[in-house]
């Protein structure tokens, strides 16, 4: 039989089942898949701490949604098109987010009735009415992938875990993706286990003939690959992107790169990607405790090293004394804090904006730091070469703020050429001067030599006690401490000569609203801005990158508007920050669930403000 | 055996312990242990003969952590407890540095206890000397945790409740390679120590009974104390029969528990030390020989194992994955993965 195929602009697809059903997996092939393809994407996974939550629990779900189009696009989307859910569970954690007239295709095998009492289904949802809004596909997916399975020597248990991939299987013919790059993944991927290997690429390829004979579906769709600009690209994640980033840094400052580091969610994907690269003579260090992870990193920038340490916000916490000794010692070093919902612990693999504060200012003593902060997770790259640029530049601990969503999302990213990427010179203290003084500065940039152990004649000590002007000999005169805080103050704030102005989007010089954002709202406030604009509304948009210092021009910018929003996924820390400093009232709007802004919750935001 | 300053530049000139010496004045109490360990260190590197410039010392925080500052090398005063930390990341990524780490008994076993014992088992490139004065000086006397239990002391006037740490047993079971004693006041004995640890491979822990004239002055008086020490000191040399006392009469034994037994010295079976036993058990025996009241003390080298240093294991697998995959590629890696064009 010939099927209808109807063109799309764009999708998003949420795939959701237990946390041991292999969704991230799923949702990473189908994104390789679209990726390949070439439509434009941006994902959004969410799944929970646990690494195997009681099986068949609300709690246990996790999910991946992905948004894919023709264009170019901002956000992992508001609202799924398609759900798949795999069980019970998964179905009554993502039904509230599913509008009406969406696809839902459930696994009815697991739809048991011991499994639908475990999360309070009274009723089987499948046969009650209640799911009549939607377009319902249900197939028995276990079963079906089991029997697709008979033939191969694998216990029933084994070909039961292959239903990801018969789903998958599915969906890809549904939405015509190329699926060689999955075939081939799996045949690596099992390389040592011939036999689960052939029973995943068969239940793979059994999804798809289902698909093309099945009569549950008489449609399927197409998305043209999107418009982007002439280039290379490849799909990349946040913490991806800032593992690249930092090699990148290493290569163009010559700095052999050396990462301290302890585990913690978000944060050590970037640790176990960098500890693949030792051949760019990386150096990861997996420390006993998140003190020793950015101690290590500041005694390797001693001695000469781009020094490095990623975690999230508890081990922030736990640095802080150490990066104060980054800025009493004046040593380049890269803390990147990928933030997750606190305080304390709170909600590890959820996404939250709610360290910008302690990283403005969680230290004792004055101890300025510069902080930046990527806008979406390609953007990770770039901003980690800037911190390190930074860094070397200004002699100081920089701390990146990426985030959860940043993190785990993808899109697809334009490989740069190496040539285009900023050279960082390290401007190493020389041999032979007569009377070195280390904490002599460069009149510009007011850093101070950089004079690593090895270099003959310049032998010096430095420490955290406070430092003479020039000599860096202890000094408690008091004076002399004045100035000091002075100088470490203006080196920091003379960064913001050396960073660009802030670009403002404002198409035709109307607007009177401006939407200011920091990090990963940048998608969502980008999808808001342009609803605004396409209903006939003006508004403006910029976005910082640097927080600390601020561009210069940001207070010309923040006074060029009658009314400035500032949404955040804390309660006001930049908006605090704003008004200490310009004693300008920005409008807050600040949500803190653990997930990114939607794009409609933002337009509505705007448009209160533009109306009123 | 690799050796660990086999890539520390060497210095062709000839050097004294004036050259290690700084111009700051030196601002230890009048009387302090801690003027005997510095003149003793100074006086031996130049021994070493290597650059000054390799040479780096790392310190904490305590009255023990100023020593930096008073040596003619590289130097970093860090943090309370850190050091250890702070010197790993440098030793591990400058094999042509010879790095040592000046701590006491607060900054190395309280509040840096957890890097100390991490440090020891990847036994990185390390020589740490920890001042072991009993007390807590720079804050003005509250005790340590090398403080015997009931100690009077600030913060503790009706005696402290916490049993202490005995430093070496600490590092044998922390997997330490290198674990010795020595005294502030016996120059030549701290010196011989020193050099032993000096071309260990891998982190050496070096305790100093150290003097502290004004909060915990005669800590350590049975063993400094010309009518008493020799008979309480148990000098260990490697391969010698442990035998002590101002008349060598005495020797250590194996008891039917496995505990150690002091006899007669002309016992059977009297005990041979062996620093170099893969086996840290009798080394572990010997520590415990040690008490609050001294009534025998060792001194020496407890264990000299060899074991590969952490940084050589590091600096092999970067060898390695250049020698199997060539030098990193920067466009290559960028490039690398699913990627499409876009014309």
């Amino acid at each position: 039989m010939t099927k209808q195929v109807r063109q799309l602009d764009r999708v998003i697809i949420r795939f959701a089942g237990d946390s041991g059903d292999g969704m991230q997996l799923t949702g990473d092939r189908f994104t390789q898949e679209t990726a390949a393809f070439g439509n434009d994407l941006s994902t959004l996974p969410n799944f929970p701490a646990e690494i195997r939550a009681p099986a068949g629990t609300l709690p246990g779900v996790s999910s991946f949604q992905l948004h894919f189009a023709d264009h170019d696009i901002l956000t992992p989307g508001d609202a799924p098109n398609v759900l798949v859910a795999m069980n019970p569970a998964a179905l009554k954690a993502n039904v509230g987010d599913l509008p009406r007239g969406a696809d839902l295709i459930v696994n009815t095998d697991e739809f048991t009735k011991r499994a639908l009492a475990k999360v309070g289904y009274a009723a089987n949802p499948l046969e009650d009415g209640s799911l009549d809004e939607y377009r319902v596909h249900s197939l028995p997916l276990t079963s079906m992938t089991v029997k697709a399975l008979e033939d191969f020597d694998i216990s029933k248990k084994d070909a039961e875990r292959a239903k990801n991939m018969f789903a998958l299987g599915l969906l890809s013919w549904l939405y015509h993706r190329p699926t060689e790059a999955t075939v081939r993944f799996l045949e690596v991927k099992f390389a040592k286990k011939p036999e689960i290997m052939k029973a995943n690429i068969a239940a793979f390829q059994a999804g798809w003939s289902y698909g093309e004979t099945t009569e549950s579906f008489s449609v399927s769709y197409e998305v043209k690959p999107a418009t982007l600009p002439p280039g290379l690209y490849r799909n990349i994640s946040g913490n991806m992107a800032l593992a690249y980033g930092l090699i990148a840094a290493s290569v163009r400052s010559g700095l052999p790169l050396f990462l301290g580091s302890y585990p913690i969610t978000p944060a050590s994907d970037i640790l176990h990607e960098l500890s693949k690269h030792k051949r760019f003579g990386v150096r990861t260090f997996q420390a006993e405790d998140e003190i020793a992870a950015v101690g290590a990193a500041l005694g390797a920038s001693f001695g000469g090293a781009l020094g490095v340490t990623t975690t999230s916000g508890p081990g922030i916490a736990l640095k802080a004394e150490t990066i104060g000794l980054g800025v009493a010692t004046e040593l380049p070093l890269v803390v990147i804090d990928v933030q997750r919902a606190g305080p304390s612990t709170g909600m590890p693999t959820k996404t939250e904006q709610a360290d910008l504060l302690q990283a403005m200012y969680g230290r004792n003593g004055e101890a300025p730091v510069p902080v930046v902060a990527p806008a979406t997770p390609s953007d990770c790259f770039a901003t980690a070469v800037e911190a390190a640029r930074i860094a070397v530049k200004y002699r100081t601990p920089v701390i990146l703020l990426s985030d959860g969503y940043l993190a785990n999302g993808s899109e697809p990213w334009q490989v740069p050429g190496v040539d285009t990427l900023p050279q960082i010179d390290p401007a190493f203290a020389q041999p032979g001067q007569e009377d070195f003084q280390p904490f002599k500065r460069d009149p510009d940039t007011l850093a101070r030599p950089w004079a690593v152990p090895g270099t003959p004649g310049l032998e010096h000590r430095i420490g955290g006690i406070e430092k003479a002007d020039g000599s860096g000999n202890i000094s408690y005169d008091p004076d002399n401490h004045d100035l000091m805080v002075r100088l470490r103050q203006a080196k920091i704030d003379g960064i913001a000569r050396d960073v660009a102005p802030l670009a403002v989007d404002d198409p035709d010089g109307e607007a009177r609203v401006l939407v200011l954002g920091w990090g990963g709202t940048y998608g969502a406030i980008a999808a808001a801005v342009r609803r605004i604009r396409v209903s006939g509304d003006k508004v403006a948009q910029a976005h910082l990158r640097h927080l600390n210092p601020f561009p210069a021009n940001l207070e010309e910018v923040l006074r060029s508007y009658d009314k400035v929003i500032v949404p955040e996924i804390n309660l006001g820390q930049l908006a605090l920050i704003l008004r200490g400093r310009f004693l300008i009232d920005v409008i807050g709007y600040n949500r803190v669930r653990g997930l990114p802004f939607k794009a409609e919750e933002l337009a509505d935001v705007i448009r209160d403000v533009i109306n009123s | 055996m690799s050796d660990p300053l086999a890539l520390v530049p060497k210095d062709p000139e000839r050097q004294t312990a004036k050259d290690f010496k700084t111009d700051q004045e030196v601002r230890w109490c009048p009387g302090c242990g801690d003027y005997a360990i510095l003149a003793a260190v100074q006086g031996f590197l130049p021994e070493l003969g290597l650059k000054r410039e390799n040479i780096v010392f790392v310190s904490g925080i305590g009255c023990s952590s100023r020593f930096p500052y008073y040596m003619n090398t590289y130097g970093m005063h860090s943090i309370h407890g850190r050091a250890p930390a702070i010197a790993t990341g440098l030793a591990s990524s400058r094999p042509d540095l010879s790095v040592w780490v000046v701590t006491g008994d607060g900054d190395a076993l309280s509040i840096g206890g957890n890097h100390l014992i991490h440090a020891l088992r990847r036994n990185v490139n390390l020589k740490i000397l920890l001042f072991n004065n009993r007390i807590y000086g720079l804050t003005k006397g509250q005790y340590s945790p090398t403080s015997e239990v009931g100690k009077i002391t600030k913060s503790t006037p009706l005696g402290s409740l916490d049993s202490p740490f005995n430093p070496i047993s600490l590092a044998i079971g922390a997997e330490a390679s290198f674990v010795a004693r020595t005294i502030d006041s016996d120059r030549k004995h701290l010196q011989s120590v020193l050099r032993e640890a000096a071309t260990h491979n891998g982190t050496a822990l070096v305790e100093i009974y150290q003097n502290c004239n004004i909060f915990n002055d005669d800590a350590f008086a049975p063993l400094k104390n010309p009518e008493t020490r020799d008979d309480v000191t148990i000098r260990l040399e490697h391969g010698e029969p442990i035998v002590f006392g101002a008349n060598r009469d005495k020797a250590l034994r194996r008891s039917a528990s496995g505990s150690l037994e002091v006899v007669p010295a002309d016992s059977p079976d009297v005990l041979v030390h062996d620093a170099t036993n893969p086996d840290p058990s009798l080394a572990f025996a010997l520590s415990r020989l040690d008490s609050p009241t001294f009534e025998h003390t060792p001194i020496g080298i407890f264990r000299n194992v060899e074991r590969p240093s952490y940084d050589e294991l590091m600096r092999t697998q970067i060898d390695e994955a250049i020698a199997q995959q060539g030098p990193g590629d920067l466009a290559a890696l960028l490039g690398s993965g699913d990627t499409w064009r876009i014309d």
